[in-house]
């Protein structure tokens, strides 16, 4: 298990916008009724969103009143669930997949160029407040290692000098492509390709 | 090699576009009409036939998981639930099914909750994979707009409804019932079987879990028919299979081939060979982390299905094949693989969530060379004190890795830690808890 405790300092308050708050009523309707209570993990990402990426424990609460369901049932959902960020993480949240198929292919290089570009440790905001990085586990682009998450996007095949220019682009502001950073098709073997050539070269 | 003309997936790298109409150019949705009007029985039957067995890990027949549905629906309504929450290390197959081939999954999507009698379908997608999980809604959108789902889906006469619901980073919902409570809005921690979800799943109704592969294959399977499914492998191990081999090759990649290719051919062939030569090979994972290594000398001719795997002492699993070289650590390797599972443990079984820390530990001493001779027996005992007493599979997957390592490279591990156990002699300390170990002939 790992160990997740919610930030220090907390805001006051918090509610839905108006544009999370038809996103919320939308995603309750996807369930029976009554069963209201399985909306829980879409509106902790929708509070993540709208809330800089993280969740405050007020979130939690508007949350528990929404579905109408104990407070105690959603702080268990979200301390249980590791991308439920229940501390600030800036608005670039970079994490680093160091997992056995990624590490074997260099991802220490990957945490390396974090820790120069970003902060020295994990989960520590880098000096402007604007960007924050953590080791996780297996990401799933295993054939695309070694390879990191910035908030929703893939950055695949990277290696050293990759990473430390995304990490450039993003502190500057900017939404590097996300993708294979050497340039190959998808997961297709690159250069090497034996199969459904016919469509490739239709 | 399979010809192309037998690969299910002819879009798998994205050479098409994943839209309808070029999706139906692959033969997608053409019939599906003439599918389901010949009967669930048919349907079941036929996939029975084909012997088609779950991609998700564990292997089950899936006409037979079918068949466990009630006949008839009673007060309580039916549901299917795509398992789409591809969390082992080594696997990302799924993904490219989600983002390249979405029709293929929709319309046995379809398929399945006819044969099951579910109208509703809920399609479990790891929140990380959140962009290709749009790329899914946006296919399911498109099929809403041409009435393949909804009312009256694709002119069936069946209803069905498929919602999106994504996870938030737990490797354990992959685990069944550990989806249906995080379906629910719980933790995600196991349930205890029985009942089964196929009589008591989602709300307490009778719910068919398949893995999103499985499902994708369905339409194809009741085209091209099962005797054509089942010519493909071998017997029991039968059609195609996305294989996703990463690590140390030279080419990286997902490649749907034949059941029971011999792993040889899928790395030199497709993966472009092993870095430094095949000799440089140390160890193969054959079907994500959960499954134990397999050394050099059995890659050599092992062929990759079910029954082979076990064979060797592993499994398929979910075919993520993992390559490890002679340049890795293979102690290291697998005391990450180790941190991943006390990472992922849902703490709900004291065994697993206890022992999962404790194997790591031991292991990064142990690749540092700080461990003792007596931890190297001590850690074969804590593996086997977690396989087999925990609610689910977890306790297995967490530990088999380790007992692939003790069984293949025990010796590694002994040569280099041979410090001296910190209690030498065999004293009969009355609060030490486990005296039993120290009763052995090594301490």
């Amino acid at each position: 298990m790992s160990l997740r405790r919610p930030a220090k300092e907390q805001p006051e308050s918090f509610e839905f916008n108006a544009s999370s708050l038809e996103a919320a009523n939308a995603i309750v309707a996807k369930y029976p009724e009554g069963k209201q209570q399985s909306a829980v993990m879409a509106l902790l990402y929708i509070a993540q969103k709208q809330n800089n990426n993280w969740i405050p424990l007020v979130a939690m609460k508007y949350i528990a009143k929404f579905l109408d369901m104990p407070y105690i049932k959603v702080y268990e959902v979200a301390t249980f669930y590791t991308m439920y960020n229940l501390a600030p993480v800036g608005k670039y949240f970079v994490q680093v997949c160091t997992t056995t198929p990624c590490m074997i292919r260099g991802a220490n290089q990957l945490v390396e160029a974090c820790k120069k570009k970003i902060s020295e440790n994990e989960c520590e905001l880098s000096n402007d407040k604007s960007c924050s990085w953590m080791e996780v586990e297996c990401l799933g682009a295993c054939v695309n290692a070694p390879m990191m998450q910035i908030n929703d996007d893939y950055y695949e095949d990277l290696d050293k000098q990759k990473t430390l220019d995304i990490l450039d682009k993003i502190l500057n502001g900017e939404t590097p492509k996300p993708g294979s950073y050497r340039g190959r098709v998808n997961n297709e073997p690159e250069n090497n390709r034996k199969t459904l050539m016919d469509l490739k070269n239709a | 090699m399979l010809k192309d003309q037998d690969r299910i997936f002819q879009n798998l790298y994205n050479d098409k576009g994943s839209d309808v109409s070029s999706s139906q150019e692959r033969g997608d949705w053409v019939n599906t009409k003439e599918i389901t009007d010949k009967g669930r029985d048919w349907i079941i039957n036929e996939i029975k036939e084909s012997q088609l067995r779950g991609r998700g890990g564990a292997g089950f027949p899936t006409g037979l998981k079918w068949s466990f549905a009630p006949k008839e629906v009673g007060s309580r309504p039916h549901y299917l639930v795509i398992n789409g929450d591809e969390s082992e290390p080594g696997t990302c197959k799924d993904r490219d099914i989600l983002r390249f081939e979405p029709h293929k999954l929709i319309e046995g999507c379809l398929i399945a909750s006819y044969a099951v009698q579910a109208h509703v379908c809920y399609i479990y997608i790891r929140g990380e994979y959140f962009v290709d999980g749009q790329k899914l809604q946006a296919a399911i959108d498109e099929a809403y707009e041409k009435k393949l789902l909804g009312k009256n889906a694709a002119g069936t006469g069946w209803d069905l409804d498929i919602y999106i619901h994504y996870g938030a980073g737990a490797y354990i919902c992959g685990e069944e019932t550990a989806l249906l409570e995080s379906l629910e809005g719980k933790k995600g921690q196991p349930r205890l079987k029985p009942p089964f979800p196929a009589l008591i799943g989602l709300y307490g109704c009778p719910t068919i879990i398949n893995n999103v592969e499985t499902i994708a294959v369905v339409p194809t399977i009741l085209r091209r028919g099962a005797k054509w499914f089942a010519s493909l492998g071998r017997e029991k191990n039968t059609g195609t299979k996305i294989f996703c081999i990463s690590g140390n090759v030279n080419n990286p990649c997902n490649v749907e081939e034949e059941m029971s290719i011999p792993l040889k051919e899928l790395i030199e062939v497709h993966a472009g060979g092993v870095i430094g030569g095949w000799e440089n090979l140390q160890a193969v994972i054959p079907g994500g982390s959960s499954m134990p290594l397999i050394p050099k000398e059995r890659c050599e001719t092992l062929k990759m299905d079910f029954d082979a795997c076990v064979e060797e002492k592993s499994g398929l699993g979910t075919a993520g094949i993992v390559v490890i070289n002679k340049d890795q650590d293979i102690i290291k390797c697998m005391a990450r693989i180790a941190r991943f599972y006390k990472h992922e443990s849902c703490g709900q079984c004291t065994p697993c969530r206890e022992g999962s820390g404790w194997m790591w530990r031991m292991l990064e001493r142990m690749a540092k060379g700080d461990a003792t001779k007596d931890e190297v027996d001590m850690l074969g005992d804590v593996t086997n004190q977690i396989a087999g007493h925990t609610i689910c599979a977890f306790g297995e997957g967490s530990s088999w890795p380790v007992q692939g390592l003790l069984r293949h490279f025990k010796k590694e591990i002994e040569k280099r830690n041979n410090l001296d156990p910190i209690v030498q002699k065999k004293n009969n300390i009355p609060y030490l808890v486990d005296q039993h170990l120290l009763d052995k002939k090594n301490a």
